[in-house]
């Protein structure tokens, strides 16, 4: 166990030190002078250069300038956005509040919908299984922005029922919800499905059986437990996926957050606010895969015993 | 029997996106740009099969006319992603233990990344484009083949066969190029069509996005984007190139799929 957290550790500051240098490489790869790419398309004052030279240590040498900006980021200052007129940080954190709420309201939906589909339809009748392995193969093949335009055009332009555009309230999060949970649903419940069956055939399964246990209660009891393990794992690597496609949906919805936030600094080249949502989302990967490690030994006691 | 339906289907499908690509010309007898103030907006009709749109130009016309943008993007990206990839995964396998160390360090780094987030900090870099946006995508698609590469190669170089022809005294380079790489190419091609959807995907995402062919390309994401206006009042707009771009992707699951049980 202990084997595996330092394992897990070591594998974090990789990642993290890995979006850091990809950050700075992005920088220095940028055409023209670094002080003008920081700036992007802004006009700033003689002192402000000044600054930003001396702030990322400009004059030094590349791996000077490597040590500093790795140091800055450490201590948590990701620089500043000229086009904002304000520090990255506070630009991220005025964004993150709907950005969140959207991820983890999409994330909750596609784990409930999932596991239900899943329950219900493992070791089903053939065209059961047919139908929704049909649809999966439809729900992987959307991209996730055109669900987002298709729901809106159906939903909000030709019936009304939902608001186009805004974030407020509860009506406003459900066409974006439906169009990001869509496609980690689809994945899930495949994955699930195909666990379930696997395991469903089982010999404790058939010895849950012959104690009189309904259908219903070996799958929920018995076996899905032992579909957990990938679905949790299958879970970490869907939210990197589910950062991308709020990216889409935010701007179709036209909500606020980190998306909008992104495409906005790409648009005005705000190279310090992209560099800034990289490397927030590799601190995100990075703290998930932590929570999915502990969710590990919540799920299989066999791992809590292994140290 | 409904799996051989499902890819005849699918083949028919992906072989019209094809003809649209390769000869527009014979699938419509207007072209992309002709555009028609008078027919603004018009919803589907005998004239116009799938509508106009804002500038009245036809929105088949303008479909089949973006296959061929839609398809290079897809494509573009996948071919230079497999190559990079491979040539990666066979440095890491041939390499010694150090390299192996290095470039597989390097692909968890970029996997671990949000794939779309890595494009935009690319795009940020290049400014938006075709060319740039292959780049983008290629650039965390390669990865996955290093890997699948490196992984084979590993399990190739221990084979009978390999053994025998270094014994024969065949150079390393000849038992690369005629021993591991042919026998490492199957799940490759396997792997790489149905990435093509994927990569699919992200390029018209991207395009949708405002950073891939600018206007007036006749690109679907680009279509999309150019209509984004108009949802409200031409549904056609929002629908027609979606579904364009769906049918291929999900074509190309199907077949790559397909492909994917036969060898296995």
């Amino acid at each position: 166990m202990i084997r595996r957290i330092l394992t897990r550790l070591a594998t974090s500051v990789l990642v993290l030190w890995g979006a850091v240098t990809v950050s700075f490489t992005a920088l220095h790869l940028t055409p023209g002078n670094v002080v003008d790419v920081l700036i992007g398309s802004n006009i700033v004052t003689p002192e402000v250069r000044a600054q930003i030279i001396r702030d990322y240590g400009l004059d030094e040498p590349l791996l000077t300038q490597y040590a500093t900006y790795l140091g800055r980021v450490l201590r948590g200052d990701l620089g500043q956005s000229y086009q904002l007129h304000e520090s990255v940080a506070t630009a991220i954190g005025a964004q993150i509040g709907p950005s969140l709420q959207l991820a983890g309201a999409s994330l909750l939906v596609a784990i409930v919908v999932s596991t239900t589909l899943a329950i219900l339809t493992a070791r089903r009748k053939p065209w059961i299984r047919g139908l929704s392995s049909s649809l999966e193969l439809i729900g992987v093949s959307i991209p996730t922005f055109w669900t987002a335009i298709l729901l809106l055009t159906v939903f909000s332009f030709q019936l009304g029922w939902f608001p186009a555009v805004g974030a407020e309230g509860l009506a406003g999060l459900v066409l974006p919800v439906i169009a990001v949970a869509l496609p980690i649903t689809t994945m899930l419940t495949q994955m699930m499905r195909e666990g379930l069956e696997l395991t469903l055939e089982q010999p404790f399964v058939l010895t849950a059986r012959t104690r009189g246990m309904s259908d219903l209660g070996v799958r929920l009891r018995h076996a899905l437990r032992h579909v957990l393990i990938p679905t949790v794992t299958l879970i970490g690597w869907l939210v990197g996926l589910t950062v991308g496609a709020m990216v889409a949906v935010e701007q179709i919805f036209s909500r606020q957050g980190i998306g909008q936030l992104t495409l906005a600094a790409v648009g005005g080249k705000d190279l310090p606010v992209v560099m800034g949502v990289v490397l927030l989302t590799a601190v995100l990967y990075v703290v998930v895969n932590i929570v999915i490690d502990l969710l590990y030994l919540l799920i299989d006691p066999r791992l809590r015993s292994a140290s | 029997m409904r799996v051989r339906a499902g890819f005849t289907l699918a083949s028919v499908v992906l072989a019209l996106i094809t003809l649209a690509a390769l000869a527009p010309g014979l699938l419509t007898g207007s072209t992309p740009d002709a555009a028609d103030a008078l027919a603004a907006l018009q919803g589907p009709s005998a004239d116009h099969w799938l509508g106009t749109d804002a500038n009245g130009r036809d929105l088949f016309t303008r479909i089949v006319y973006g296959a061929a943008p839609s398809l290079l993007a897809g494509l573009g990206a996948t071919a230079l992603a497999v190559v990079v990839g491979t040539a990666l995964g066979l440095l890491a396998a041939l390499g010694g233990r150090a390299v192996d160390e290095i470039v597989m360090r390097l692909v968890e780094i970029v996997l671990s990344l949000p794939t779309l987030l890595l494009a935009l900090l690319v795009i940020t870099v290049t400014g938006p484009g075709t060319v740039n946006v292959i780049f983008a995508i290629a650039l965390y698609t390669a990865p996955s083949y290093a890997r699948l590469v490196r992984a084979q190669t590993m399990v190739i170089r221990k084979a009978g066969f390999v053994e025998a022809a270094t014994s024969l005294g065949l150079s390393r380079g000849r038992i690369i190029t005629r021993h591991v790489l042919p026998n490492a190419f199957e799940p490759l091609v396997v792997l790489a069509t149905i990435e093509v959807g994927t990569a699919l995907v992200a390029a018209a995402s991207l395009s949708y996005l405002g950073l891939g062919p600018q206007p007036p390309a006749p690109e679907w994401g680009a279509m999309l984007s150019a209509g984004r206006d108009y949802f409200s009042v031409a549904w056609w707009i929002a629908i027609f190139p979606g579904v364009a771009i769906t049918l291929t992707v999900l074509s190309i699951t199907v077949v790559g799929r397909h492909l994917q049980r036969r060898i296995s």
